[in-house]
């Protein structure tokens, strides 16, 4: 268990790293499935090893890869949406709300 | 009728308050309402005299209780007595002659109705005054008089004279006020009442210590010295000759000055259990007598002649009440009180006379000054005949009314040698100006021709009242005549009634003596076998004196008038400097304390409102740079925390930590983390720009 825990652990590291530090929002999206990901395998292993006879662990990550997927494509709508409004993808585009 | 006598007064009230608020703008109605209310008062009050002889001397009293208090009762009421009755027939007749005579004096004048509305008004005072059954309503109607005399002698106020002279009319007789004031305290406070019959009653008890007796009796009596003008306050009376000369006739002369020695006629019985009170009021009397009389030789005003004999003639009947009121309480009998009243009757008939027919000569001459008039008795002789008839009586020539009550006032000094002599001199002096007035007026040559032609007798409603006030001056004294057993004396007395008997050898002194002073005028003013310029220059200094009037207003203004005014200039500097520095200082106090409150406010609770401001505002500065408009930031930040919640809950778990260390840890982290925002601001705008650049 601690191996799937840590390679959790080390999957949404690399994805809060990515998803802090790309400044390409698509790259950030895509982080950001990775720490989906992350979580996936953490409701697995918990699944697997401390209530063995539920599937709910099991259907929490179905439900989220579903969610995911569903938040991939608003996220997708607004990255098209920056694109038309400032004719790139960057974060340093969305600062409007600057002090 | 006795029982309606409350109504006397009332008529002239009635008549003013109809010519003030109704009649003012028909002069002529209103002239004729007031005299036939005053001729209305005028039958009743002979009805009411009538009704008290039959009476045989029963008082009729009738009040009404106006303040009743359990043990202190004010009344309002009347009580008619002989003396009374008298009063109120001598009252209303001059009253009534003078306003007939008004018709004819004050005709054209501007203010006609008003000066009937106010010889009414004086009438209803006075009048009221002489029925009073108390010494708290005679005060009343003693004010009252005081205000309508103030209001008739300012008559013509457009004068500065005539306004000076009022005022100083009105303030003169408050200070004899003031002192029949504290009377009435002394009266109230000792003898509870102040009703006259129940106040003598008392007094002649003997429950009252004498000194209070002596002390009340000579503060009523500084009452009469201010109204009657006896010295030292007689200074007001011949500056009210300013007034109109009927006014001087009615209020001046016969009425209003005799208010004085009606108060102390009607206050005899308090003055006889004093005999040191009494022996004041005598001397009171005799020095105001002699000095009026002497400062009458030389005057050259004839109405200022006249009101010197009125105060010197008041000085007579006062002294006669005073030394009846000694003799009373020495156990001796004494005509003083008849005397003094019976000159009070008669005197007010000729008096009323000599000042009409002043007015009379005033009216034709236009001007006061008898050397400037003479041989007027060839032009006036219904004025001139009156006058003299007049003249006559006030000189005490048999067998005028003067003569009998005047006599009578001899006889009651005849026992006082210093009063006697007094007494005599002043005949002697009254005899000698009287005629001086009458040969330099109506005799001789005129000496202003241009006045002497325009001289013309006096329209009849003007002499009608003069013949009949001369026929009283005949005969008025009459009643009073040794020979009849039923006489005034017998209807008017104090005590037990004094019978008088003729005394031949006073009537011959005082025949001689008066007789002698009318010679000696003729002698100085008609043969001018003596000439008064001679006489003058040889007693300068006497006849300075005298014509400045024993120097008493200069003396007043000295040691009265100037002390008075530096310490009202004083006081005033006072009150500018002081009370109004207080005021002012309280003012500039306050500007200045709320100089300092505004500095307060301005500086320190505004300070606080903006310091707090300032501080939010600096802190906020600081603040607002966590809100760097990137998501990529917000998401670090949260990340931040989440992992320094997650040391904390560890580093708490592990052991009981200290949280307001970690909390302030906190607070500083958040601090330093926006401080980093601020300095990596710029970055990725240059990073951007690098990027772009590739």
């Amino acid at each position: 268990m601690l191996f799937y825990l840590s390679l959790a652990a080390v999957l949404f590291a690399v994805g809060l790293f990515g998803v802090l530090t790309r400044r390409n929002t698509i790259g950030i999206l895509m982080s950001l499935e990775l720490m989906f990901n992350a979580a996936n395998i953490n409701f697995v292993a918990f699944n697997k090893y401390v209530w063995a006879d539920g599937l709910i662990g099991q259907m929490f990550a179905v439900f989220i890869v579903v969610v995911a997927a569903a938040e991939a494509v608003v996220g997708l709508a607004i990255v098209l949406l920056l694109y038309r409004n400032w004719q790139g993808i960057d974060t340093d585009h969305v600062s409007v709300m600057k002090w | 009728m006795t029982e309606f006598s409350f109504l006397i007064p009332l008529l002239p009230l009635f008549s003013f308050v109809m010519i003030i608020f109704f009649l003012r703008w028909k002069e002529m109605l209103s002239a004729v309402f007031s005299i036939v209310m005053i001729l209305a008062a005028w039958v009743m009050s002979i009805i009411v005299l009538i009704e008290t002889i039959a009476r045989h001397g029963d008082n009729y009293e009738a009040f009404y209780k106006f303040v009743d208090l359990p043990n202190f009762v004010l009344e309002i009421g009347v009580l008619i007595d002989p003396l009374t009755a008298i009063m109120l027939v001598v009252v209303t007749t001059v009253g009534a002659c003078v306003e007939i005579y008004s018709v004819g004096y004050m005709h054209n004048d501007p203010r006609f109705s008003r000066f009937f509305a106010y010889l009414s008004l004086f009438l209803f005072s006075m009048l009221g005054l002489v029925v009073a059954n108390n010494f708290f309503m005679i005060f009343i109607f003693w004010e009252l008089v005081g205000l309508t005399s103030y209001l008739l002698i300012g008559f013509w106020f457009e004068k500065k004279s005539a306004a000076d002279a009022c005022k100083k009319a009105f303030i003169t007789t408050r200070m004899g006020d003031l002192g029949f004031l504290v009377g009435l305290f002394i009266i109230g406070i000792y003898f509870g009442t102040f009703n006259y019959l129940r106040v003598f009653d008392i007094a002649g008890s003997g429950m009252i210590p004498a000194g209070i007796l002596t002390a009340a009796a000579i503060f009523v009596f500084c009452g009469a010295v201010g109204k009657s003008a006896q010295w030292p306050l007689h200074v007001w009376l011949p500056d009210a000759m300013e007034g109109p000369t009927p006014v001087s006739a009615l209020i001046h002369a016969a009425t209003m000055v005799a208010a004085g020695v009606y108060l102390v006629a009607r206050s005899m019985p308090l003055f006889v259990t004093s005999g040191d009170a009494s022996m004041v009021v005598a001397i009171i009397g005799l020095i105001t007598s002699f000095i009026a009389a002497s400062i009458g030789l030389v005057q050259n005003d004839i109405k200022r002649v006249l009101a010197y004999s009125t105060v010197s003639q008041l000085g007579y009947m006062i002294m006669a009440l005073g030394l009846y009121g000694y003799d009373h309480f020495h156990g001796q009998h004494s005509p003083g009180f008849y005397a003094g009243t019976f000159h009070l009757y008669t005197h007010a008939f000729f008096k009323g006379l000599l000042f009409l027919g002043a007015g009379s000569v005033i009216h034709a001459v236009h001007t006061n000054d008898i050397q400037e008039m003479g041989g007027l008795g060839r032009k006036m002789k219904k004025t001139a005949l009156t006058f003299m008839i007049a003249s006559l009586s006030i000189a005490g020539i048999f067998p005028l009314s003067g003569f009998w009550s005047k006599d009578e006032i001899v006889a009651a000094a005849s026992h006082h040698p210093v009063f006697f002599i007094g007494t005599l001199t002043i005949a002697f002096m009254t005899a000698f100006y009287m005629w001086r007035l009458c040969f330099l007026t109506f005799f001789g040559e005129p000496r202003d021709q241009h006045r002497y032609d325009h001289a013309h007798e006096s329209p009849n409603n003007m002499t009608y009242p003069l013949i009949f006030l001369a026929v009283l001056s005949v005969c008025a004294g009459w009643v009073g005549v040794p020979y009849l057993s039923h006489g005034f004396a017998s209807f008017v007395f104090h005590d037990e009634a004094y019978h008088p008997h003729p005394n031949y050898l006073l009537w011959a002194v005082s025949t001689i003596v008066g007789g002698g002073g009318i010679i000696l005028a003729y002698l100085m003013y008609y043969k001018k076998s003596i000439s008064a310029d001679a006489m003058a220059n040889r007693f300068k200094r006497i006849y300075k004196l005298l014509y400045n009037k024993w120097y008493f207003d200069e003396i007043y203004q000295k040691i009265l008038i100037d002390p008075v005014m530096s310490i009202a200039s004083f006081m005033w500097k006072f009150d500018a400097n002081v009370i109004d520095g207080a005021v002012n200082g309280t003012g500039w106090l306050t500007i200045k304390w709320s100089d300092i409150k505004e500095w307060f406010d301005t500086w320190i609770v505004d300070g606080a409102v903006n310091g707090t401001g300032w501080i939010v505002r600096q802190g906020a500065n600081i603040l607002r740079f966590l809100q760097t408009g990137s998501m990529q930031f917000y998401a670090l930040f949260i990340a931040a925390l989440v992992v320094l919640f997650g040391i904390y809950r560890f580093e708490t778990s592990m052991m009981e930590g200290d949280e307001p260390i970690f909390t302030i840890g906190f607070i500083i982290a958040v601090v330093l983390l926006a401080v980093a925002a601020k300095l990596l601001q710029g970055r990725p705008q240059t990073d951007r720009q690098a990027e772009s650049e590739e």
